[in-house]
């Protein structure tokens, strides 16, 4: 994260206009068909309790869940590898794709290695790594980086697309203006490269403990030519996406489409155990990585970071994010949940301002399918910043100190009241940097209403207080 | 029915107005109004920045100037869910003004006339927060001579969000830019809502562009006669 943090990357981002208005545009058009789609259920909210109520237990119970899944993928035929943080998961998925002499792997789309910079690390041990989402695959010939959790290319419209497609993949084409004709060209490029790539790298939405499958949900189909084709596949799954039993599953897939893309349901949803003699992939590896997240759980309010399903429904319905775009949030989880779950990731002495990159407006907390109160951890992860790391001399710590003061006497307070009429004093003072620029600074009444109050005759006289 | 009023920090200082209009709105409507004078501030913005200790100080103390209240009604939809939310609900005796109004004295036609075009900004913590529903806009139809018109992404924040709005001034503002064209498109004369935080945002804005739209608590229209 940039030193200047949230702020000066908003600032950045909003003079992007363009962006501004894909990314504007794009959730309303999500946000829309999630609202339509969620309608439809009418035990939508027992579901959300069922959600975040499995989440919760498999929190709770996680090393536990995690030996169990551990030992059901080894007895479908799986292997499994334990990474504490991104250099160790990095080493064994590239141990094992330099192992199958592999030049080049290809890639379902996932936020976890996105999080621990696998493509970077397996290019210097001279492995590329190909993205076979159209989104990421967008992003990678782009030189760019994901601003959406769903929709990596968000940020990007359609006639941008076209004519990057035009510089790279279909040099030398007119591919028109129909999205059909831009994915088409798409489809061309990457079908060779599933024929021909010996070993794919995927992430997981769900890892089952009880029977050892991993399961992931996508929309294109590439995900599912990636799990099956290539002879040696290697799934990269966060901790915290183990759920306990397979009808689990059951609650999440209701809850996840129609959150997500604002489907029914996804049109792929691939779910694998261990491996199939003569079918799919002969070699499969589960690396469980931690990266963070032991610590995430050892913060009782914040651990709910971890029961996100990385729907982005609250990227979707976020007033910040939704003007902001997700670069300015400088970690591959944007939005709401990414200002709460980043800074616990990283620490959050390196990543302070994220958790006030929000009004507190609950947007997030109203569509999130497992309930995460992402308002109340971010007030709490802000209480967390003021108390470990803010200078008790910083001038917002010393103004606060001193407002607080002033708020605890009512004499102090009434002093303040006149002071402010004459334009200074701590109320004003602590209002004032960074307001006026567009909101005019307002009058102090020459009358406070206590003031009013007391000089108000015994009865009220009619028409008093009528509106200015 | 006895009422005390809190009136909020920002109220006091900056709205007497509305401070005036509840007390001019709850008399006509038969209540005998106290203002218990030691009452300062919540300690919302202190909390919502991360001085946890200090805000919180702040809200045992209001629970302590309103401890033998009856019932306590505040204009502020922010500062009442801020407070029910740290355990300074005062077990149920806390209102926010629309609420009293209509599920404690049990009106919606408080007798108010008021013959302009208005649009109603929802605001987020009266309708994520407090689930206060459609309260305002029931009160707001039963007004005489108003013309009640709809608000474009009305439940969508305005970005003020208290210590944000500085803290994060470009978003906020970029947020209110939004906000602001709703306001303006909807041909209103007036923008209200249950909450001055929000209006002293919207509010800046309309001025500082030499708009000719207003700002105007609910109160002061439940109040106009």
């Amino acid at each position: 994260m940039s030193k200047t943090g949230f702020p000066a990357a908003a600032r950045v981002a909003l003079a992007d206009t363009q962006m501004r208005r894909n990314v504007g545009k794009a959730t309303d058009t999500i946000r829309a068909r999630r609202a339509a789609r969620v309608a439809e259920v009418p035990d939508w909210e027992a579901l959300r309790d069922a959600g975040a109520a499995i989440k919760a237990r498999a929190m709770a119970t996680l090393p536990e869940q995690l030996e169990r899944l551990e030992a059901s993928v080894r007895r479908a035929g799986g292997q499994v590898h334990w990474a504490r943080d991104a250099a160790e998961c990095n080493a064994i998925v590239s141990g094992i794709a330099r192992g199958h002499g592999a030049r080049e792997v290809i890639k379902v789309k996932s936020l976890a290695t996105d999080e621990i910079g696998l493509n970077d690390a397996l290019a210097a041990q001279g492995i590329e790594a190909i993205e076979t989402d159209l989104a990421e695959l967008i992003n990678q010939l782009a030189h760019d980086t994901s601003t959406h959790i769903l929709v990596p290319a968000i940020h990007r419209n359609r006639a941008e697309i076209k004519l990057l497609f035009e510089r790279t993949i279909a040099r030398g084409q007119d591919l028109g203006w129909e999205p059909q004709a831009l994915a088409e060209a798409a489809r061309r490029h990457l079908r060779e490269q599933f024929l021909s790539v010996p070993v794919a790298i995927s992430g997981a939405n769900f890892g089952v403990a009880d029977t050892g499958t991993i399961c992931v949900v996508e929309s294109e189909g590439n995900g599912r030519m990636c799990l099956t084709l290539p002879r040696v596949l290697i799934t990269v799954m966060g901790i915290e996406k183990v759920l306990p039993q397979w009808r689990d599953l059951e609650v999440f897939l209701q809850l996840l489409p129609r959150s997500s893309t604002g489907e029914r349901m996804n049109p792929y949803t691939s779910l694998w155990t261990g491996v199939r003699a003569d079918d799919g992939p002969q070699e499969f590896h589960l690396v469980l990585l931690d990266n963070g997240r032991t610590d995430v759980l050892a913060d009782e309010l914040g651990r709910q970071a971890l029961h996100c399903i990385r729907c982005s429904a609250c990227l979707n319905s976020c007033p910040v994010y939704s003007r902001v775009g997700g670069h300015a949030y400088e970690s591959v989880y944007p939005g709401p949940i990414g200002a709460i779950l980043t800074p616990q990731l990283r620490g959050l002495e390196n990543a302070p301002t994220l958790p006030y990159a929000s009004s507190l407006c609950g947007a997030c907390y109203e569509v999130c399918p497992v309930k995460i109160d992402i308002p109340s951890v971010l007030l709490h992860l802000r209480g967390r910043v003021v108390r470990e790391y803010k200078s008790r001399r910083s001038p917002e710590a010393l103004a606060m100190e001193a407002v607080g003061r002033v708020f605890a006497s009512q004499r102090r307070y009434e002093q303040a009241q006149k002071l402010a009429r004459l334009g200074h004093g701590p109320i004003v003072t602590a209002a004032l940097p960074g307001w006026s620029a567009m909101r005019g600074l307002p009058e102090v009444p020459e009358q406070t209403f206590r003031e009013w109050w007391r000089s108000r005759p015994p009865r009220p006289v009619d028409g008093d207080g009528s509106p200015p | 029915m006895r009422v005390a009023l809190f009136i909020t920090c920002f109220n006091d200082t900056l709205f007497p107005q509305t401070g005036r209009a509840v007390v001019t709105l709850l008399e006509r409507l038969g209540c005998e109004v106290d203002f218990p004078q030691a009452q300062t501030c919540c300690g919302q913005m202190h909390v919502n920045t991360g001085y946890q200790e200090r805000g919180l100080a702040l809200a045992r103390r209001f629970e302590r100037v309103f401890a033998d209240a009856e019932v306590v009604v505040s204009p502020s939809a922010s500062c009442v869910a801020y407070l029910r939310a740290n355990g300074a609900g005062l077990d149920g005796r806390l209102a926010e003004l629309t609420e009293f109004l209509v599920d404690g004295l049990r009106v919606e036609d408080v007798g108010a006339t008021f013959p302009h075009r208005v649009t109603l900004h929802p605001t987020c913590h009266s309708v994520r927060m407090m689930r206060i529903g459609d309260r305002p806009q029931r009160l707001l139809e039963r007004v005489r001579g108003i013309d009640l018109v709809e608000l474009e992404d009305a439940a969508v924040c305005c970005g003020f969000g208290g210590t944000f709005s500085v803290k994060n001034a470009d978003t906020s503002m970029a947020m209110l830019s939004d906000k602001l064209s709703h306001v303006l498109n909807s041909g209103a004369e007036v923008c209200t809502a249950a909450d001055n935080s929000c209006l002293l945002h919207i509010g800046g804005a309309l001025r500082h562009q030499r708009s000719g739209v207003r700002v105007m608590h609910l109160a002061e229209i439940l109040a106009s006669t």
